[in-house]
């Protein structure tokens, strides 16, 4: 393909960065030594090269990002010159991820959660104040950012740190002091051995299943894996073969824990079943959804069992390659991931010939670079694909036109860890724990004004009032105001009903979703109307802009709940609460795909059960 | 070259004209719109059905000879056993779908869209669209007026992720000032819906140049060069079939839009001329739109088999030699006329 790329060439350092991920250039016409017998070579098979390169390009920007903590110019040159890439495409793909900045940005970046968990933790002084101290300056940036996953210890902030060895980590509880402490040392305190017991309430009791390791001292350690059960299910997957491994996930009656509550034999079974010799399984680790960060505990507490849930979904359906999508925000996750498949691999756990058998099934780990909209499983196969991160229209389904255009398996990382455990067991006994449709246990991520917040794992079952027991219920005397339940893209509910069963069938019946496992507690201190305020700017923000009906609708939406909340509404408030309505419901029927599908839920919900007074801030009790 | 085995060998020429490839046939397909059966091809979508029946759909971003993108979803219509509605353009018939597509849901979706785009989107050289607006009786002013236009430039440093919370009381819009950054075309995104249409045409649909790309996020996505740059430094080649493909006059010849400014463009008193490029071989069609006498636009037929309506800046932008009325120059076309 012929491309032309104009501007600046790469610095020695930029081309280094590039280098690093990318290898050498073979040519001159990529920036290399001239050879003759490549330069003629890649002018015929250009187009053919480009495409089996394009899904490099977003770890190229995240090498050069980690270097600069921007991407100058003459990197993104460099890196299309390499890779093929049109610079107009990719610099489309670039401006569409809010990690990634084509503008000068300073190296160090502290990135301060604004979301809804850490909102009510005073998130807003905790960003004010570290811009008074760092207003200005060319080495720190201070930055809004969406839920970073920590709300069990709220106000979260992110520090990342470009430079030759890049650093970045977490920061929970953060204060300026600790932020400071951070930045001063690059020592990041969450990171420490006993980090997790802030996130687990519920550490060392024998009940557990999902998180019975997490904690333990060791995630990437095999043989402490081994010790607690780790690869029985991938043993036993090994004998059993594809067929009864499947059936085994179907009698389990295993239902996706992303959201959408797909059962996830159907769908292994659909791919294994669909023609051609590639095949893929994508395990989606781009926990987004404000309110949610169980998957980030099973990925830093227990990243072999992810694995391994993701290699026995490999065997059943025939597929070589995994990826493995975390977000951009979880640097620790990352990192442990990582540990765990180098541990594996040289386990003889992954990779050919695994245990000795004909299976091959390897890993790689892809980084998403700040797009809430890649959590939605065809927009994270573009984002994988280094494209722009939209949403294709379905159908074709990812079971038969997915990752690459292969049939592909796509599921959380809850729904994967689920996996080795239901071999273990068998899927009858399995089938056996929770309710109706509701099998096995489930992870609630509890957060807000409860006393002990964090990942809470019970048997499906479990009523919403039990659970806000379970995390310690309320901190002050204040009552419950509202329960926010899946996230932002879920809906409110009011105190009446707390005795609703945390089940799927439970929720839908009261209207509501049970979504990730979000359960955020409001107490009557709260002011609502500033959280729907923050509601529709996080849809306004990760809206990809693709289809009408969300990208505008969003706005629309945005605009209209700010006109109630300063008491400025056009017309009668009724009439601005119809359009809404009307707003939400061509959201609903006509976006592509799940992110404009929710936009409205929880906006709706709140609305419905509390009225449109709750919107103004002087009807908020406050907080003495 | 060491080893010539990397150089295309061309395959050896046929003794005979080929035959022309059989037509595949495909089966029918009987659907019910409205009530209707409709056989139609398999392969062919809800939209062809409509279609073949008669049915007035309103289509934005779709057009024949690009890929479907399904992104402004006017097209919609109720499919029964779907949770939400679908969009006729690339949805492909399947046996016994039974569709809507004048359902209470299908009207207030269309009728949403048409508003949406009327309150964010400069529609005024876009008759076709406020035709449909009107025929959904759209109510633009519910949304209240206007945000004032952003500088020149402005939307294109929007950082995705982060914007502005806005106090609700004017409804945001993409007015902007045209980029005006060469002699042939405008580029006036203040009337850009974002259908793809130029990004498709620019690329793996027709045009293979990849000069232009949909940039940012949501509200603050934007067709864009790399860096913005002007179109003088980017990829593009002038062929102008992103022009042909734009739904909403977003991007114009410069002559129409010079002239447009001036008051002085009438289509009503234009004529329509088709005669066949002269410049190379090919044989495209060129459709040229004269006004008093002299060429203000030159377009080309979608329905053409050889290129589907592309052409390149030769057949689309070199006709001004036919009237190079230049009064210094004694050789110049008018006076050797005479």
């Amino acid at each position: 393909m012929d491309i032309r790329v104009t501007g600046p060439e790469p610095t020695s350092a930029e081309r280094v960065a590039v280098d690093a991920v990318l290898g050498p250039p073979e040519s001159a016409w990529a920036g290399g030594k001239r050879n003759m017998d490549l330069e003629g070579r890649i002018s015929l098979l250009g187009g053919g090269r480009a495409r089996a390169f394009r899904d490099r390009l977003l770890p190229a920007f995240h090498a050069v990002k980690e270097r600069f903590g921007w991407i100058p110019p003459g990197a993104f040159n460099y890196i299309c010159k390499r890779l093929t890439v049109p610079p107009a495409e990719a610099y489309g793909v670039a401006t569409f991820y809010h990690l990634f900045s084509m503008e000068h940005r300073p190296p160090t970046e502290v990135h301060v959660c604004e979301d809804i968990a850490c909102r009510i933790k005073g998130s807003e002084g905790l960003h004010q104040n570290l811009v008074t101290i760092h207003g200005g300056s060319a080495e720190i940036g201070i930055r809004h950012s969406p839920c970073l996953g920590l709300c069990e210890r709220a106000p979260a902030a992110l520090i990342l740190r470009a430079g030759e060895q890049p650093t970045g980590g977490a920061i929970g509880c953060a204060t300026v002091e600790n932020v400071q402490f951070a930045l001063d040392s690059s020592a990041f305190p969450d990171q420490q051995k006993d980090w997790l017991s802030h996130s687990v309430p519920q550490l060392g009791q024998p009940q557990l299943r999902l998180l019975a390791r997490v904690g333990n001292g060791s995630p990437d350690s095999i043989a402490a894996y081994q010790a607690t059960g780790g690869f029985e299910g991938l043993t036993k997957a090994l004998a059993i073969g594809p067929l009864l491994i499947i059936n085994e996930v179907i009698a389990s009656g295993l239902m996706g824990r992303g959201g959408a509550a797909f059962p996830t034999g159907k769908k292994w079974e659909a791919v294994a079943q669909a023609k051609g010799p590639t095949k893929y399984v994508v395990c989606n680790a781009d926990e987004s959804e404000p309110g949610t960060f169980k998957d980030r505990v099973l990925m830093e507490g227990d990243p072999l069992a992810v694995l391994e849930g993701m290699a026995i979904a490999g065997i059943a359906v025939g597929a070589t390659k995994g990826y493995i999508y975390i977000r951009g925000e979880y640097p620790l996750a990352v990192n442990r991931m990582q540990n765990a498949i180098d541990a594996a691999r040289a386990g003889g756990w992954l990779g050919n010939n695994i245990q000795g058998t004909d299976y091959a099934f390897d890993i790689e780990i892809r980084k998403g670079a700040g797009a809430y909209v890649c959590g939605e499983e065809t927009a994270l196969f573009n984002s994988i694909e280094g494209m722009r991160g939209e949403p294709r229209n379905k159908p074709p389904y990812p079971v038969h036109f997915g990752l690459f255009g292969k049939p592909t398996v796509i599921n959380n990382v809850e729904t994967l860890a689920n996996i080795p455990w239901i071999l273990r067991m068998g899927g009858v006994e399995y089938a056996g724990i929770g309710t109706g449709n509701s099998k096995g246990q489930k992870l609630f991520c509890v957060s807000g004004h409860v006393t002990t917040p964090g990942v809470f794992e019970t048997p499906f079952g479990i009523t919403l009032r039990q659970l806000i027991t379970l995390a310690g219920g309320t901190p002050t005397s204040a009552p419950i105001k509202a329960i926010l339940l899946g996230g932002a893209a879920g809906s409110f509910v009011g105190p009446d009903q707390l005795d609703v069963p945390l089940t799927f069938e439970g929720t839908r019946a009261i209207g509501a979703s049970l979504g990730s496992g979000v359960v955020m507690v409001f107490d009557e201190t709260t002011d609502l109307g500033d959280i729907l305020v923050r509601i529709a700017a996080f849809f306004r923000d990760e809206s990809c802009g693709q289809c009408v009906p969300c990208r505008v609708g969003v706005t629309r939406q945005e605009e209209l709940v700010n006109r109630l909340r300063l008491g400025q509404p056009k017309g009668s408030v009724e009439q601005e609460v119809s359009l809404l309505g009307e707003i939400a419901q061509v959201m609903r029927d006509a976006s592509i795909c799940g992110l404009g599908h929710t936009a409205s839920g929880a906006i709706q919900s709140a609305l419905r059960i509390f009225g449109t007074s709750t919107m103004q801030r002087e009807n908020a009790k406050a907080r003495s | 070259m060491s080893d010539s085995s990397y150089w295309f060998k061309p395959p050896p020429r046929p003794s005979q004209i080929p035959m022309r490839p059989a037509e595949p046939i495909n089966p029918l397909v009987e659907i019910s719109i409205d009530g209707e059966k409709v056989a139609i091809p398999t392969g062919s979508t809800i939209l062809d059905a409509c279609k073949k029946i008669g049915l007035d759909t309103p289509t934005i971003c779709y057009q024949d000879t690009l890929t479907p993108v399904n992104v402004c979803r006017v097209c919609v219509v109720e499919l029964e056993g779907s949770r939400i509605l679908v969009p006729s353009c690339s949805r492909k018939v399947e046996p016994g779908m039974v569709i809507q597509t004048d359902s209470e849901r299908v009207r207030h979706s269309r009728k949403m869209v048409l508003e949406f785009l009327e309150s964010s989107v400069d529609l005024s050289t876009s008759p076709q669209i406020l035709m449909q607006a009107k025929r959904y009786q759209t109510d633009p002013s519910r949304y209240g007026d206007p945000a004032p236009p952003a500088a020149q430039n402005e939307r294109d440093h929007h950082h995705a992720g982060h914007h502005e919370i806005p106090t609700g009381a004017q409804a945001l819009t993409v007015a902007q000032p045209p980029k005006v950054d060469n002699s042939l075309y405008v580029r006036d995104y203040a009337k850009c819906l974002l259908c793809y249409k130029c990004v498709e045409a620019c690329g793996t649909d027709a045009q293979n140049t990849f000069a232009i790309a949909v940039a940012g996020r949501g509200f603050d996505g934007r067709i864009s060069t790399e860096f913005n740059n002007p179109l003088t430094d980017s990829a593009c080649v002038y062929c102008g079939n992103c022009i042909a493909v734009c739904p909403t006059g977003a991007l114009s010849f410069k002559s129409e839009f010079d002239m447009r400014k001036a008051g002085s463009w009438d289509e009503s008193a234009q004529t329509q001329t088709d005669t066949i490029c002269s410049y190379c071989g090919v044989g495209c069609t060129l459709t040229l739109h004269v006004q008093e006498n002299k060429i203000v636009k030159v377009t080309s037929p979608f329905d053409q088999e050889i290129t589907e309506g592309n052409l390149c800046i030769k057949g689309r932008f070199g006709y001004t030699h036919v009237q190079n009325i230049d009064e210094t120059n004694p050789l110049s076309t008018e006076e050797v006329s005479h």
